[in-house]
């Protein structure tokens, strides 16, 4: 179980790729996929790198980043 | 917001889209910094809790549809008027928290003496300047920020200063002003930028609720379908060459 | 009421205020000064916001937010003035606000001078700015009239969400007459304004705007101003006759020029001349009827204004060839004695 997971709302990716550039652990890349607009989208390439940091979701111009943590063993945050 | 992956069990949610902002998919072009920009405004404003007090005023270029990004009631108002607007609205109901989020064709060409003046009077609003050093929505010209040598389709040989001027400092401009309250520069080309940009506009929104004046923040922002550069390349523009012609930091803060 | 003695400027400045207004921005011009005054001594000791823009552009789109944020509100300028207004004028008539726009004109184009004139009906009843809008414009003739004008100013204002102008001169600016002042209105019966942005609590955002990019959107927003446009040309065309029953030669004038030719009239029917006055009030909407209905009658309707023919377009539309309209203007500030015209009216009637 990787500490983080981001969801990606594939229509309001644009496929800047500035959250690829971003990320400290290269969890992101394009993926094959293109939404209704014509945009290559990002998808999580390395999905057990994530660490939740959600610096992806702080750079990405179109909020089309959703990010989650793995709750601590015991507690919540 | 349609989740794609289920999460599974045990994963709390760290970020995602504030609840200030709509649904509506924001109309900037791909990498552009309006997005981060009108995000921060939005988290500040779902921080401070005051979505159902907030009247932003809508400009007219890139941002021209703000109004459907937001939650909050808008008005939209002619080109360099908005900081005009934000008087008119908050000498009539200072009970609302009022914001202006401009561009620098408009804010730093056409409503220069708007903002001077709102600023001179220490309106008790926010201001959100958007200096990407362009015209982006008409088409790529420059603007009274653009930099010396910058090449636009208004000055397809670079701008030269003898002929054009040289880019605009508002900020250090209202700085010198008695009347404002918090002047400050700030960028969001990567994530240590941005989190102190974050907190920027947070703190020109609190003076605002705190009855302490006029804030202003401006972002130096890109604008990569009209620099004709990709949005990492924009970006390393932004640190590496407009920082030089417009310092970040504070330039007015009054305590 | 209460009967007093007051400056045209000042009575319509007080009026205003006993209307309810809450917001007035301003910039400095003459020949309105002492309206700008009045504002400043008395708004802020009766609750309301005074405050003196940078500029006429300022002033208007402050105009614009305060309207949006569903106070009343008002500015006042003189001609070159207005002409910088114009840009705010055709955002709010079309982002369907209600506000009043008091026009002291002036001699004009360019800097002009500050003596009385009628040059700016076109740009009053026209639309003035960009695009198909229409603002309500009264033009009284006497002080009294001025005052019980901003009254209905802002009332037709509210109740059709169109701004309103009081288009006047530096004459009924300046000159004092007895005046009785409307009562205070009833905050209460100021109509509510649920479209206005006053924070999204208990209900969706309110948005103020005179935008689509649609063309079909944005033709939807124009048709819905024009059906307002001809409600109002229904309901509000107002005028005055003076012994126009009988009248060969009815002159047309308004504001000003129609305060003397009322004393034209008098001089005429001494000498039996029969020659009555149809003075318009609205001056948009025209009232085009009524004085259609004169011209099937009346030998002659001349036309008399401080400009050089302006009015006399409508009332050539009034007209539609009924009977023959000869004009007479005067130009540059220059106006002229009720002896001047009545010779006019004697190359016509008798």
């Amino acid at each position: 179980m990787p500490k983080g997971i981001v969801i990606v709302e594939k229509e309001r990716c644009k496929g800047c790729g500035l959250c690829i550039e971003a990320c400290p652990f290269g969890v992101l890349g394009f993926s094959s996929d293109y939404n209704s607009s014509g945009y290559r989208v990002v998808h999580m390439e390395h999905p057990e790198k994530c660490t939740g940091c959600a610096v992806c979701g702080y750079v990405c111009p179109d909020v089309a980043l959703e990010i989650y943590r793995r709750e601590p063993v015991g507690g919540t945050v | 917001m349609p989740v794609e992956t289920a999460v599974p069990a045990g994963y709390i949610r760290v970020f995602g889209k504030p609840k200030a902002l709509s649904d509506v998919k924001y109309t900037y072009c791909p990498g552009c910094h309006h997005g981060i920009v009108t995000r921060l405004v939005a988290e500040a404003i779902d921080e401070l809790g005051i979505l159902e007090r907030t009247v932003g005023i809508a400009p007219v270029g890139c941002a021209v549809f703000l109004d459907r990004f937001m939650n909050c009631d808008f008005v939209q108002a002619a080109h360099g008027r908005a900081c005009a607007v934000a008087t008119g609205i908050k000498r009539a109901r200072p009970e609302l928290v009022v914001f202006t989020y401009q561009g620098d064709g408009d804010l730093a060409a056409i409503g220069t003496a708007e903002t001077i003046h709102a600023a001179n009077r220490g309106e008790n609003i926010t201001v959100i300047f958007v200096n990407n050093g362009i015209y982006g929505m008409t088409g790529g010209e420059m603007a009274p920020t653009t930099l010396p040598g910058q090449r636009t389709t208004t000055t397809p040989w670079g701008r030269d200063p003898r002929l054009h001027g040289y880019p605009l400092k508002i900020s250090e401009m209202l700085a010198q002003l008695d009347g404002p309250t918090y002047i400050t520069r700030q960028a969001v080309f990567d994530y240590p930028h941005i989190v102190r940009a974050r907190q920027a506009i947070l703190k020109a929104f609190r003076n605002q609720l705190e009855g302490k004046g006029f804030s202003l923040v401006e972002i130096l922002s890109t604008c990569p379908t009209n620099w004709r550069m990709s949005p990492q390349e924009a970006g390393r523009w932004v640190a590496e060459h407009v920082t030089k012609h417009y310092p970040l930091g504070d330039l007015k803060d009054v305590r | 009421m209460s009967r007093v003695l007051m400056r045209g400027n000042e009575a319509i400045a007080e009026a205003a205020i006993r209307s309810g207004l809450k917001c007035y921005f301003c910039y400095p011009i003459t020949p309105q000064g002492e309206l700008v005054e009045y504002m400043a001594r008395e708004l802020p000791k009766r609750g309301g916001v005074f405050l003196q823009a940078e500029s006429e552009v300022a002033a208007i789109n402050m105009v614009y937010g305060a309207a949006a944020a569903g106070v009343r509100a008002m500015t006042s300028s003189s001609s070159p003035g207005i002409s910088l207004k114009q840009e705010g004028i055709s955002y709010i008539a079309m982002a369907r606000l209600p506000c009043v726009i008091v026009n002291m004109m002036r001699g004009g184009p360019g800097l002009g001078n500050i003596a009385p004139a009628q040059g700016d009906y076109f740009q009053a009843t026209k639309g003035g700015g960009h695009g198909d809008y229409r603002l309500i414009v009264l033009a009284p003739s006497t002080v009294p009239e001025a005052a019980e004008l901003v009254r209905l100013a802002f009332d037709l204002s509210d109740k059709y969400r169109v701004p309103a102008m009081i288009l006047a001169d530096g004459m009924i600016g300046q000159m004092m007459e007895p005046v009785e002042l409307p009562e205070p209105v009833d905050p209460g019966k100021i109509p509510p304004r649920p479209w206005a942005v006053t924070g999204a609590r208990g209900r969706g955002k309110n948005v103020i705007s005179s935008f689509d990019l649609e063309p079909e959107g944005l033709r939807e927003m124009n048709l819905a101003l024009q059906a307002i446009y001809r409600e109002i040309e229904r309901n509000e065309p107002r005028w005055e006759e003076v012994e126009t029953r009988d009248a060969d030669l009815i002159v047309v004038a308004y504001g000003t020029m129609g305060r003397i030719a009322r004393s034209v009239v008098h001089m005429a029917r001494k000498e039996k001349l029969r020659v009555g006055l149809f003075r318009p009030i609205t001056l948009w909407p025209f009232p085009y009827e009524p004085l259609r209905e004169l011209a099937e009658r009346a030998e002659v309707i001349l036309t008399v204004e401080l400009s050089a023919g302006q009015m006399w377009e409508d009332v050539r539309l009034a007209v539609e060839g009924r009977a023959p309209t000869p004009f007479f203007g005067e130009l540059g500030g220059v106006v002229p004695s009720p002896k001047r015209i009545l010779e006019e009216v004697k190359k016509y009637a008798g």
